[in-house]
């Protein structure tokens, strides 16, 4: 695929986020698909490609009244969205459709027909992990964190300030859940879930879901929307179960997607202007910064001390106040790329001046797998 | 008692046999020599099928560990570490350091420790770590 080739015309997110008891699991992705639609003046028959994960896609398209000839249920956790915009790209350069839907939407909080996934006692994890009380995410992905913190010098305080920073973003955002400043010592002085996570370094539980709608450049051109381009795209996987993860204080999977994204943006580092890494657990960015290439490895502590990722810092990080202080319904992913698509457009609510590149990075799984998505607003 | 219970494989069912006979087992490559975990019958480093079942010397070091302080229903109600191992011979795999006070204190990455058996019921007994105490050895 060129880069810039394809673009994203139609980006929303569900009606109402955070506490949703009146939409399943499968409407809030009808919902966010509509609104996706309804910002790109799409009807369903416009629609010839759906990629969903959590639903599987026949759900999403029967629903809404669409005949795909290109579907993706790639499901590798919360990047999920970013590998299907990596696929729905490739899918519309290769000519098997023209306009392809991405949905998400997941009922976190009020788990209304939540998408079960059962656990297997005879698999790796059924048999080598969960005997020793692993389960919730809040388990697992956070287990690399000590050995990181070790080897870098990076502190609880850092990991903190990363949930102070984040929340200012979030009050910029009217539909942040979270409402009220933080300080260091009340994240550190909040419940402990899992040591050394306390409760403000884990993301919310919420129900939201979102949707994007991908064509090919020329006819995004034809769109009511400011067309954002696709300028680069990575996908990486590792383990299949944490303890299998090759060095604790770095992810292959980042660094395979990164590697992938930027080598097809063509881009440098010190070109992107606004960057979004998914935050399951206060922890996960600093890996980002430091696999991506952002920084250093050990030295994304510094990027937090410098407040670079802050308001008025020079490339901000997270600002719609990412899974910690805006929403994360569990694959929160679909956020992320939302909030990019508003920057890209000029529309977020705390608007990045005269952005012109935002780099999305997301984590799956227990790091088991990443997407990272480059986008511009430059043709 | 915990009720999540491996449910072995033909692959591991060796593994399993193993940790019953207060052994633990581990494979090692004929073809490229690595060692691994967890048990398969392909090895992950050179896809050979010509593999050897031995016995680990049980001696490991703590890599990474949290402590749940919301254990799962059937884990009791006392914050527990969960943590993964770095054994002597190379692989890593999950575990509960049991034997010591469940704090970062007496948690420290990189403390010498010990594999330790405990029967879950007739087909699974499963292994634990303990902190390595040299004057305990005869
Ligand atoms: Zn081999």
């Amino acid at each position: 695929m060129k880069s810039k080739s394809i673009a994203v015309v139609g980006a929303a997110e569900t009606t109402r986020m955070g506490v949703v008891p009146e939409l399943s699991n499968l409407g809030l992705n009808l919902d966010a698909a509509l609104n996706a639609m309804a910002d790109a003046g799409l009807i369903p028959k416009d629609i010839d490609g759906v990629a969903t994960a959590g639903e599987h896609p026949w759900s999403v398209a029967a629903s809404l009244g669409i005949t795909p000839k290109w579907v993706d249920g790639t499901n590798v956790g919360g990047c999920s969205y970013m590998l299907h915009v990596r696929h729905a790209a490739a899918a519309i350069a290769a000519g098997y459709c023209t306009t392809v839907l991405i949905t998400h939407g997941e009922s976190g909080r009020s788990q209304v027909a939540p998408a079960r996934y059962a656990e297997n006692p005879a698999s790796l994890f059924g048999q080598f992990e969960a005997p020793y009380g692993l389960g919730v995410p809040v388990t697992q992905v956070t287990l690399p964190a000590m050995r990181y913190l070790k080897e870098t010098g990076t502190t609880e305080e850092d990991l903190a300030l990363l949930a102070v920073i984040q929340r200012e973003w979030a009050l910029k955002n009217p539909r942040a859940q979270t409402k009220v400043p933080i300080t260091v010592d009340e994240v550190l002085g909040s419940p402990m879930i899992c040591y050394p996570f306390r409760r403000l370094l884990c993301c919310l539980v919420t129900d939201g879901g979102g949707a994007l709608i991908l064509t090919s450049a020329e006819r995004a051109k034809d769109f009511p929307t400011k067309p954002v381009y696709i300028m680069g795209t990575g996908e990486g996987v590792e383990h299949p179960i944490v303890s299998m993860m090759h060095d604790f204080t770095t992810s292959r999977a980042f660094r395979l997607s990164g590697e992938a994204a930027f080598g097809s943006a063509g881009i440098t580092h010190t070109d992107v202007d606004h960057l979004m890494l998914y935050d399951p657990f206060a922890h996960v960015p600093f890996y980002a910064l430091e696999d991506l290439g952002f920084c250093k490895r050990g030295e994304a502590k510094y990027f937090y001390r410098e407040r670079r990722a802050a308001i008025g810092g020079a490339l901000p990080v997270n600002t719609n106040g990412g899974g910690l202080s805006y929403q994360h319904s569990g694959m929160y992913g679909m956020f992320a790329l939302q909030e990019s698509v508003r920057q890209m457009r000029g529309a977020a609510a705390a608007q990045i001046e005269g952005a012109k590149i935002s780099v999305c990075h997301g984590i799956g799984s227990m790091f088991s797998a990443a997407g990272t998505i480059i986008f511009t607003n430059e043709a | 008692m915990r009720s999540a219970r491996p449910l072995p494989t033909p692959e591991t069912q060796n593994f399993w046999d193993g940790c019953r006979a207060g052994e633990l087992r581990l494979q090692r490559c004929r073809a490229c020599h690595q060692v691994y975990f967890p048990p398969r019958p392909f090895c992950p480093h050179c896809t050979s099928r010509d593999l050897d079942a031995f016995t680990a010397s049980g001696r490991a070091t703590l890599y990474s560990y949290i402590i749940n302080h919301r254990p799962r229903p059937d884990m009791g109600t006392e914050p527990h570490s969960i943590a993964v191992v770095t054994l002597e011979e190379g692989p890593r795999m999950m575990t509960n350091i049991i034997g010591c006070p469940q704090t970062p204190e007496a948690l420290q990455l990189d403390m010498e420790l010990q594999v330790v058996f405990e029967v879950q019921n007739e087909t699974i007994t499963l292994p634990f770590f303990k902190p390595l105490s040299h004057e305990a050895e005869v």
